[in-house]
This record gives structure tokens, sequence and C-alpha cells, in this order.
């Protein structure tokens, strides 16, 4: 069989022709964002090859060390950029480590609301009736909660259900559970609404014609086009999940202070704000606003490239 | 002087694939009471040309070149403020889509009287009455009552008399029409026609129509300018060009024209446009897998067998069963389909007809009657399984290329895909070669299998629709439309390759058209529809020489006549 190599193009290649990467390249916002957003997943994965101290080694703080300030203030030391909290801890290294558990617990919860949401978005729009009906109408009554509610609830109950001990341990995969659940429905009414309109497109129709079955249409025939959105969706969830998982750790409910995330970092170092020790929580707290705006404006972008009408 | 006067013309759009020329040094010139046709196909760049006179090119196309005079004024230049004046003063519009060109929250009588204000500066009172009374001219029965309704308060007819009174009511010196009909149904646009080309007359206003069909250029047009990729190749009366066109482009497409005067063996010379893959005949498809092995039983008489079909639509839904309003869309319909037969579906829209179609191909259920294959009633099968071995033998080719294929999806899988699910080979080294000689055969070639759907023009895409039907080895093919969403030429090419691939796999197929000359061409026997009925059943040439229904009588005096159209080059069947 004899063929024109030159005709297949890699998937790099169609990228790199696409209107999307055109749109970045020519936005220095997104490239900011995202640079940003980059660092930050670099510093996160790579937290203990790239972080100064580790400041969950017990044998490595020194209580001599604690409540440092930063190191352009008069008493601050040089080992400890960014200062040191009231255990000794250096909190360059604790905002490195706790945006790792924040974008763990964010992306994570992601994850977790986009497959439930997917799936019940194109069971919905596809079967239609009672189904539609149905689950259209439980993810009504979960928006008139609050989703932070929805999230102290679950945390709540599983507090209950599960004995003391074990608290810690499930602690943060009970934290993705609540977050990505209350998170859902905006996946699932969106998938819905793109899959109401794919399903009666032509293509749709020509592999049930063939008598390919329902399961295997909305996965290989209509999942990927509905995609799109869902991204979009998904980069701005991102940065609201990984809000609610620290306004969840600073109200005490979220991961536990021996695992700190950037809320519970805030949370701690709010106790010493009125004592003069300001770069406690105001550190991790400016980490935290920069990470979540940062991907909001990926998000933003993202919308606007994929979506050329609404500019 | 000239009334329009369009000189050396040259648009382009830049984008950053570079610079496209959509229009190259176009000139022409409209005088008073005179209508002149700019006709082309898709990417010609006519609709650019009536765009950039009225001054509404879509950014960013612009015009590089060239003047446009508007009785000695130079118009191309002007700012957009001037520009604005004169769109609605000078010259009028008239554009394809009569429910977009209207806002839908204000009264007719608000959206004329308005304009008319605007322009003629006659005041709210004597405004009115010219409203009423251009309504009028246009045959909108009761004016006085009819200019209080709102746009959707209208038939599609209705609206596009509407639209003309509007483009009308500030005595423009120049209408420009872009595809003014090819929203409509046949039997209106034969009176919208008439009707412009009246009001033409009487008021001397000179008229620009921009469209791809050749019945409205027939009906209506004095002179003619035929566009192909921004150029302009040939102008000349209508009389000649249709008659005795002599650039090749222009012979190609009127050859292409479906006639409804006569049936033809194949149509000719269709290769003007896009080349086609030569359909390299290096199998015999007798001995090839895709001509061969089939598990089923030969049929005489009648494969397919429709019986008593009843299909109801929700129209108004209710939790209760009893309360719910239902919409009849096939009401008792009954016919026959013989081993080896183009049975053809014609109607308006709303007739019904494909939703016939959808019913066979097991799209839709029917809600009474019963369908039978080979001698099988498919109505009766319940297990999938079951409905697999039928699923097989029939496949159906859809209307619209674009959107009739999955975009993320190859060629390659897009074919497969039928074969791979029915398990039809016993390896992926023969689906796939099995693929590639499928394309060939289509006329696509064999690197097309690598390649996406948005890479193809429609043409090509029903290519691999085709490819795609063909991959099972059906014994039936359902074509619902199959070309009315492409060009004249391409269509030519298609009904070619349609009719060869029915002669070649001995195929029996069920054709669905809402236009008669294609049916002649491609259907052996048709069936009339009109609202879910069926009102006639005859052999092709039998109906059109002596049709029976009232309807179909109304239906085939209302086709364009064609006659003026040239007949060289043309093999004449029967």
């Amino acid at each position: 069989m004899k063929m024109d190599k030159t005709v297949e193009t890699t998937r790099l290649e169609r990228f790199l022709d696409s209107d999307i990467w055109h749109s970045f390249k020519k936005s220095p916002i997104a490239i900011i964002a995202f640079v940003i957003t980059v660092v930050f997943l670099l510093a996160a994965a790579f937290a203990p090859l790239v972080s100064p101290h580790n400041p969950f080694d017990l044998a490595s703080i020194d209580i001599m060390d604690s409540s440092l300030p930063p190191v352009w203030m008069d008493e601050g030391d040089a080992r400890f950029f960014l200062g040191t909290d009231d255990q000794g801890r250096d909190i360059f290294s604790t905002i490195i480590y706790g945006a790792r558990i924040s974008l763990l617990v964010g992306f994570a919860s992601v994850i977790f609301s986009m497959v439930v949401g997917i799936t019940l978005g194109l069971i919905s729009g596809y079967a239609g009736g009672r189904v539609d009906a149905f689950i259209m109408r439980v993810a009504d009554i979960q928006l008139s909660f609050p989703a932070i509610l929805i999230a102290l609830l679950i945390d709540g109950v599983a507090r209950g259900l599960v004995p003391k001990e074990m608290h810690e341990e499930l602690a943060v995969y009970v934290l993705i559970f609540a977050i990505g659940i209350s998170g859902w429905v905006q996946y699932a009414r969106t998938v819905r609404g793109s899959t109401l309109v794919e399903k009666n497109k032509e293509y749709v129709q020509a592999a049930q014609v063939i008598g390919i079955r329902p399961g295997t249409i909305l996965r290989r025939h209509v999942l990927p086009n509905v995609m799109g959105p869902v991204m979009v969706i998904a980069t701005i969830h991102l940065a609201i999940a990984v809000i609610t998982e620290a306004t969840l750790s600073f109200l005490g409910v979220g991961v536990p202070p021996t695992t700190p995330s950037l809320g519970t970092l805030i949370r701690i170092g709010n106790e010493y704000l009125f004592s003069g020790e300001w770069w406690i929580t105001i550190f991790p707290g400016a980490a935290l606003v920069i990470l979540v705006l940062a991907v909001n404006l990926l998000g933003d972008w993202l919308r606007d490239a994929m979506n050329p009408k609404l500019r | 002087m000239d009334l329009l006067n369009i000189n050396n013309l040259e648009i382009e759009f830049p984008s950053r694939r570079g610079t496209v020329k959509a229009v190259k040094d176009v000139t022409l010139t409209v005088q008073p009471g005179e209508v002149l046709g700019v006709v082309g196909e898709s990417g010609a760049g006519k609709s650019t040309i009536g765009n950039a006179v009225i001054g509404l090119l879509e950014p960013p196309g612009r015009v590089s070149g060239g003047k446009v005079y508007l009785k000695g004024d130079q118009i191309d230049e002007l700012p957009a403020e001037e520009k604005r004046k004169i769109r609605g003063r000078r010259i009028g519009m008239i554009f394809q889509d009569p429910l977009t060109s209207l806002d839908p929250l204000q009264t007719i009588e608000q959206q004329l009287v308005e304009t008319i204000d605007l322009h003629l500066k006659l005041g709210e009172e004597k405004s009115r009455e010219r409203a009423i009374d251009l309504l009028d001219q246009v045959g909108i029965p009761n004016p006085e009552d009819r200019i209080k309704h709102y746009p959707h308060q209208f038939s599609g007819g209705m609206r596009q008399r509407v639209v003309i009174a509007l483009a009308l009511c500030a005595e423009p010196e120049v209408i420009i029409a872009d595809e003014p009909t090819t929203a409509l149904d046949v039997s209106i646009q034969a009176q919208i026609l008439d009707l412009m080309r009246k009001l033409c007359r009487e008021k001397q206003v000179g008229m620009l129509i921009i469209t791809h069909d050749m019945g409205v250029i027939a009906d209506i047009t004095d002179r003619v300018a035929v566009m192909y990729r921004g150029d302009l190749v040939e102008e000349g009366t209508t009389a000649k060009i249709l008659g005795d066109p002599d650039h090749p482009y222009t012979k190609s497409l009127i050859s292409a024209v479906p006639r409804p005067d006569v049936r033809l063996k194949r149509f000719p010379m269709v290769n003007y446009i896009e080349k086609e893959e030569d359909r390299k005949k290096d199998f015999d498809i007798s001995t090839h897998w895709l001509g061969q092995a089939r598990d089923f039983d030969a049929v005489d008489g009648s494969l397919v067998e429709v019986k008593d079909l009843v299909m109801q639509f929700v129209a108004k839904n209710a939790f209760l069963k009893k309360n719910r309003k239902m919409f009849t869309a096939v009401d008792n319909v009954s016919f026959d389909i013989k081993q080896g037969e183009v049975f053809g579906l014609v109607g308006e829209s709303g007739s019904g007809k494909s939703t016939v179609a959808r019913m066979i191909s097991g799209l839709y259920t029917p809600a009474s009657g019963s369908i039978f294959f080979g001698g099988d009633e498919l109505t009766k099968i319940k297990s999938q399984k079951e409905m697999d071995y039928y699923r097989r033998q029939m496949q159906m080719i859809f209307q619209d290329p674009f959107s009739s294929l999955n975009g993320r999806m190859r060629v390659m899988d897009i074919v497969a895909e039928p074969i791979r699910f029915h398990k039809l080979t016993s390896s992926n080294a023969e689906t796939e070669g099995i693929v590639m000689d499928l394309l060939e055969h289509v006329g696509l070639g064999r690197q097309a299998a690598l390649r996406y759907p948005h890479e193809f023009s429609g043409g090509q895409r029903q290519r691999i629709s085709i490819a795609r039907a063909l991959a099972t080895r059906p014994r039936f093919l359902i074509c619902d439309e199959p070309t009315s969403a492409l060009d004249v030429s391409i269509q030519a090419q298609i009904l070619n390759l349609l009719k060869d691939l029915q002669e070649e796999l001995g195929l029996t197929m069920l054709f669905i058209s809402h236009d008669l000359p294609v049916i002649r061409q491609m259907c052996d026997r048709v069936g009339v529809m009109k609202m879910g009925e069926m009102v006639e059943i005859a052999e092709t040439e039998a109906l059109f020489k002596t049709p029976q229904a009232p309807y179909t009588q109304e239906l085939l005096s209302l086709m364009p006549k064609l006659d003026k159209l040239s007949h060289s080059g043309l093999e004449v069947e029967g």
C-alpha cells in the first residue's frame, strides 16, 4: 500500500496551526497568566526540590528562628526570604508546600466534578424525557444551596461517620469529594445543552443508522464534540475550587495544620496579624490571590478564544 | 450615463494565511428598468460585490481597487455616514432570509413608517399612507389591517413581500437582491420573481440580482454576469448566456443544471470546478469484497414495502398522555420499492418525506403501520442484535455534508466505523485496505483516509458520506436530499456517482428530494407527498408527462422553465 506521507499531520502541527495557538501568541495577559500558573504548578509538583527548607521536618526547624520578619526588614535572616512563623518554619517553603496541597485538592475536585457532571449531562441530554427532567431538577435543587454550605455539610457528615483517629488521614479526600460534588451542576448543564445540539446533527444519526449503541455514540461521537466549553469551565472552576478549599481550611474544616494548605496558612497567620507578625498571613494570602487571578485570566482568555462571537 | 457602474472592482480579505482576492477586476453596469443577474457557485464572490456596493463589506474585507458610481456619483469612497444615507434612500436591499431582515419586535407599520419618514421626510401621516400603498403594490391583501401585524404573523412568502416593500419605500434608484428566493418554496418563488420584475419595469428601477439558481436567472433577468472564483468570466444577454455560452465554465455550469424536460444518461463536462480524482477501476467491483459475499437471500419483486405508515410528533407536551397534543407528520403512507429500482419521494418542506425515510432506517419508530424488508417485518423486531442484520443491509446518506461527519475523527475511522462495528472483516489491515479502495472508488483517492473532514469541500464530504454508507455492503440505500446543500456542478458529479454506484452494485435506492428536475434524472418511479399524505405514485416519465393528481400538476407547472438552456453536449435517455 503506497501512501503519501506528507498529508498526515501530527497533533502538534495541527495545534501550532490552530486559531487557539495564534490567539494565545497575541495575548500578553494570557501568556503572563499561563507562565504564573505553570510556575505554581511546577513549584508545587517539585516542592521538595524547589523549596529551601522542609518546614515539616521537625529536625530541621528551630524554635529559635521563630517569628523572624522577611529578609529586607531589620531583624530579617538571610536564610528565610519571607520570614518565619511562630514555630520557626520558613514562610516561603510553607507557601510552596501549601500550594501543593491547594492545587492537589483543586485539580482532584475539578476532575471529580467533571466526571460526574459530564456523565450526567450526556445522559440527561441524550436520553431526554423523564431521565432528563429528574437529573435537571436535582441540579436545580443543588444550585439553590451555596456550594460552600454543601461542602461544609458533607465535611460535617464525614466527620461524624469516620472514627476520630482517621480524620486527619481522610481529611483531604473528604475535602475533594465535598468540593467536587458541589461543582458538578455547571458541567452537567453545559454538557446537556451541547448534547441536545449535537444529538440532532446528522453524524449522530449516521451512527444510529449503522446500529451503534447509545453508550458508544455518546463516548465516541458526542463527548469529543462537547469538550470545548467544558475545558473553559474547568479552568475557571479550578480557581473556584482552590478558593473554596482555602475558605474551608480557613474555617477550620479543611486540611489539618500538619499538612497545611494556603487556606490553613492564612488561618494560622491570622492569629498573629494584630501582634505585628503580618508576614505570616499576608504572603500566603498574596500567593493565593496571584494563583487564582492567573488561573481566572487564563480561563477568560480561553473562553474568548473558543467563542469568537462573544468578543 | 449608467445607473449603476461598477468599474474594475477588486475586493480582498486579508487573513493570517495570506490575502484572499474575493473579487478580481470586475466591471458591471445596470441601466434603469433592467435586471442584471450575477450568477456563480459558492466562493465565486457574487455576494461580496453586492455587499461592497452598499458599503456593508464584512471586516476584514476591503475594496482594494476600482470604483463604484451611482448615476455618476462615486460612492465607494464616501465616509460611513454618507454611505448609510445612500442605503435605503438610493439603493434598496433584499436579502435571502425574510425572517432576519425584519425586526421581530416592531410591527410592519413601525418599520415602514420610520424608514419612509427618515428618507422622504413626509411626516407620520403621509408616510403611513405611503406604507399602506406600498403593501398594496407588493400584493399584500388588506394592507390597512395587515400593517399592524408583526413579522412572525406573516408567512415566508408574505414576509419577503414586506421586505420588498421596505426596499422600495424610499423610491430607490437601484435594488440589490441577494438570493431573494432561496429560502422560499418553489410555488412562492415564482410569484415573488414576477412581482420583482413588474416593479422594476414600472418604476424604472435597476436591479442587481445575485443568485446561484439558473431557474431564477432564466425567469427574471435581462442580462447575466457569470462569476467564477472572483473572476467575471462571461457577460451578455440572458438568452445568449443560457442558450449559447462561450466560456467553458459557463458551458459546464449550464450542462450541470438538472433539466425538468428530459432525462439524461449522465451529466457531461462537470469537472471544471472541482477536479474529481480519477475513479480508477484497478479492481473489478464484482470480484472485490465490496461487490460480493452477501449473506442474505435474493428477492424478486419488492425489497422494501411500507404499509399504512403513521408518524406522530408531540406538538404540545403534557404529563398525562391524553392531554398531549399530537401532530401527524406522516398519515397512512403505503408504497413499495422493487429490487434494483430507484424510488423517488418528492414534496415541499413539511410534506413528511424525510420522516418516512427516517422510519425505514430505524431512526424513528412509527406510531402504527408496518415496514417490510426482503419479506421480513422490521416493525416487529424488538432485539437490537437481530436488527443489526437488517441495518447492515440498508444505509443512509444525509443532506448536510457539514454536519453528517464527525469532525473529530479521521476519514479512515469514519468510513471504517460500520465495518468495525458489524465485524465484517477479520483483521484491521483488511479493514483499512477496504476503506482505501472504497475512498478511491467514490473518487477521493487513498490519501483522503488520513485527513479530517474539515479539510474537504462540501462535495468531497458528501463522497465520504457515500463511502461510509457503502462500507457495510448494503443492498438498499436511502438518500435524503443528498445534493440540496451542494453547488450545481458538484451536484451533477454526486448524482453521476450515485447513478454509477447504483448500476455497479445493483443497489436499490430511496431517493428523497424537493427538486423535481433532480428526481427526473435519478428515479424510476416517484411518490408525491403533500402534508404527510401520499398523493400519487407513478413511473417517472408518466408522472412528468401526464400527472394525475391536481397537486402534482400544480408542482410541475411551478417548476422553473429552463427551455432556454443550451442542450449542447447532453446525452438524452429514451
